[in-house]
């Protein structure tokens, strides 16, 4: 089947919708260029990824039906989260395990789920033109799209293609402190944790601290002060490389 | 003990953070045990394949755990032990003050053994008279302290070399300079060594025990569990249920990753086996040996989404890249297991009231799975435990309303939108520059500034085309 003929949805996740509407823009954007006409299924919230971590199983699994739902009639599904992307393709079908249909269902959308970094490699197969240059950036891996997905190499090849250069930190794929509900459980020792994070970004001398899942990106932003560095998302840098955000959409 | 709540771990973990040396001294230990056990495990011609190998044995031992146990049974009398079942730490320590009364002992000597730690044995015998001495070094030094272990492997790693000076110091009734390491160590040496010899009765753990011959298998790198387990005339040894294998080849396997990932040594300096008392032509050994298999609700686990749990080998490498642990060490989680091991334990082998914050305690980054050499997927069964916090109504209920009711939006779009809308009104005087300034008092991010929701939704966006 031709790629345009292919149907494609963008699930923005809350994160995008509420915080960061530009990273949902950027993203949407790369996807047309690389050839793909993304839907966005107005009925799409939250898929559920923080009621399973803080142990409100039901509610986690209603939403999880309900994103199955929404989400199943497309052959791809994209988001711009390595972690909601986990919640998909590897917790909703244990999630569902012994719920009639919907294991088979949760199964069926975990294949056609694709973190946005993914795709564009591994499917679209997109060649990033630059059309200018960045500051250098480092990279930060996050736990469950290094972990889970094992998605390590995709935001990096795309990032220089785009003719960025990433100075690596140490211990990249160590944890920003976030964890959804254990930022506020916790909250003391997931800022020190984050604030080490910063401190080892800045030490690499990047002016942008890069990342793919919008959990690490509030977290890291939120303990910024005196930092002398940005934190963004991978779909926003590559967007602006290629000159697909003009400076309104550049937060 | 007053349960292990989130105020009390929180308030652990603030003093934690505010310790410049405990910072210093943990992200030293645990890089150090993290690039040993990366080099270590390197080294293998397969470390991956020996993992799953891992894996298998103990997985299938736990399949048929009672079989494998009365097997050792039989075989550990066979050589000549006496083998005690002891469902609750009570009765383990029953247990071991009768073996004491019965040998008269005044004074033991003791190896490292969290089994012990587990169930209070120091306490208990205290509490009948009799001296318990520890004689691993770290242990040692907390015991002089009156502390507990903050680390599985590292006991004594938040303690500063000024601060284990005058606890020897006191205790030795000698001068000692913190600057003097090799003089440190030398007193020490001295003074345990006599209590080596005057001690009616050795306590040790045990690393793992071997079912085909009934022995069990001890590991230190410092030679003091040779001592407490062959000087003294009586060794009673303590372990979980849990800690055996069939065969020595499976033996082999544990023993291969053990050390490994630990410390990042091939093996540890010792590595004992222990087949029973001295027999008749021995030279030395202890008349008597007795070996107690403590259940302590393990048993409970079989056959449960928890029973992965008990393939673990008390490794440590799971603390050691643990972001949480890695900042706050081990005293916050009230308990001699730590880390997210511990997070995990603590609540099943305690229960869960009495450790309700620790399976809040993790970011649940996964990455204890990358390590463990058993591949325990622990972050799995700390969301069971929360998921058990709920039902059992161990949150704070506001919490519960909070939760429901923003799932209960989130389900429908309409009163999404609506909520949003709501949101953004309600924040609006605390926005400033594009951050959320919330007053301490209803802070709940302890100071970190989260940036304000967006003006508009990117769906708003989508919508209007903008996108
Ligand atoms: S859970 Fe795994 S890594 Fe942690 S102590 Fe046990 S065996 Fe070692």
């Amino acid at each position: 089947m031709a790629t345009a003929a292919r149907r494609i949805a963008f699930f923005a996740t809350c994160l995008v919708d509420q915080f960061l509407p530009e990273v949902g823009v950027a993203a949407v954007r790369l996807l047309r260029q690389a050839g793909f006409q993304p839907d966005f299924p107005p009925e799409q919230t939250c898929c559920g990824q923080p009621f399973l971590n803080s142990g409100f199983r039901k509610q986690a699994i209603h939403l999880a039906r309900r994103t199955i739902a929404i989400f199943e009639p497309y052959d791809y599904i994209v988001l711009p989260s390595g972690s909601c992307t986990a919640m998909l393709r590897v917790h909703y079908p244990h999630l569902l395990r012994g719920d009639d249909g919907w294991h088979e269902r949760a199964q069926a959308l975990a294949r056609r789920t694709f973190e946005f970094t993914e795709f564009l490699v591994h499917v679209a197969e997109w060649q990033p033109v630059p059309t200018r240059s960045l500051p250098p950036v480092t990279y930060h891996d996050s736990c469950h799209m290094a972990r889970m997905l094992h998605l390590r190499e995709e935001p990096r090849v795309l990032l220089k293609a785009a003719g960025v250069t990433i100075n690596e930190m140490p211990e990249s794929d160590r944890c920003c402190g976030f964890g959804g509900i254990f930022s506020v459980r916790v909250p003391e020792v997931s800022n020190a944790i984050t604030a080490d994070k910063l401190r080892e970004a800045v030490e690499t001398r990047a002016s942008i601290l890069v990342t793919a899942d919008p959990g690490c990106l509030l977290q890291m932003r939120g303990m910024l002060d005196h930092t002398p560095i940005h934190v963004e998302h991978v779909a926003v840098i590559l967007a602006r490389a290629v000159g697909l955000l003009d400076k309104e959409n550049e937060g | 003990m007053s349960p292990v709540t989130l105020g009390h771990f929180r308030a652990q973990a603030r003093q934690a953070l505010a310790d410049p040396f405990l910072q210093q001294a943990l992200a030293g230990a645990t890089a150090h045990f993290r690039e040993g056990r990366e080099r270590a495990l390197a080294e293998l011609p397969d470390a991956e394949a020996l993992r799953d190998h891992l894996k298998a044995i103990r997985r299938a031992t736990l399949a048929r755990l009672a079989d494998h146990l009365e097997t050792f049974e039989r075989r550990a009398q066979d050589a000549g032990a006496v083998v005690h079942w002891a469902l609750t730490p009570e009765e383990a320590t029953r247990i071991v003050v009768q073996i004491a009364r019965e040998h008269r002992v005044q004074m033991v000597v003791k190896s490292k053994s969290m089994t012990s730690e587990e169930i209070h044995l120091n306490a208990a015998l205290q509490a009948a008279g009799i001296q318990p001495v520890e004689t691993d070094l770290g242990e040692w030094i907390i015991q002089l302290a009156g502390e507990s272990p903050s680390h599985i492997i590292a006991p004594a790693v938040h303690k500063t070399r000024q601060q284990v000076a005058e606890l020897l110091s006191r205790a030795t009734g000698q001068d000692l300079s913190p600057d003097d390491i090799p003089a440190l160590a030398a007193a020490a040496r001295r003074f345990l060594r006599e209590k080596f010899l005057l001690a009616g009765m050795g306590i040790s753990g045990a690393n793992l025990a071997v079912a085909e011959t009934g022995s069990i298998v001890l590991v230190t790198n410092e030679g003091n569990g040779r001592l407490v387990t062959s000087a003294p005339p009586v060794h009673v040894a303590i372990l979980g249920i849990e800690k055996i294998v069939p065969t020595w080849a499976d033996a082999a396997v544990w023993l291969a990753l053990l050390a490994r990932s630990a410390t990042g040594q091939p093996l540890s300096v010792y590595t004992s086996i222990l087949t029973g008392p001295a027999r008749p032509e021995d030279v030395d050994g202890p008349k008597h040996m007795h070996i107690i298999l403590l259940d302590n609700r393990r048993s409970t686990y079989v056959g449960t989404s928890y029973e992965e749990v008990l393939q673990c080998i008390r490794c440590g490498a799971c603390l050691n890249v643990c972001p949480v642990y890695r900042k706050v060490g081990g005293h916050p989680y009230g308990s001699p297991y730590t880390g997210p091991i511990g997070a995990v334990i603590s609540p099943l082998l305690f229960g869960l009231d009495q450790y309700p914050a620790l399976p809040h305690a993790s970011t649940l980054c996964t990455a204890c799975v990358d390590v463990c050499p058993a591949r325990i997927d622990l972050p799995r069964m700390l969301i069971d435990l929360r998921t058990e916090t709920v039902e059992e109504q161990l949150i704070p209920r506001v919490d519960g309303w909070a939760e429901r009711g923003a799932a209960w939006v989130l389900r429908h779009p309409r009163w999404y939108r609506w909520a949003s809308r709501m949101m953004r009104w309600l924040l609006r005087p605390f926005i400033r520059e594009g951050r959320l300034h919330l007053p301490p008092r209803w802070d709940p991010f302890a100071g970190r500034r989260l940036p304000a929701p967006a003006p508009r939704l990117f769906r708003d966006l989508w919508e209007r085309g903008d996108v």
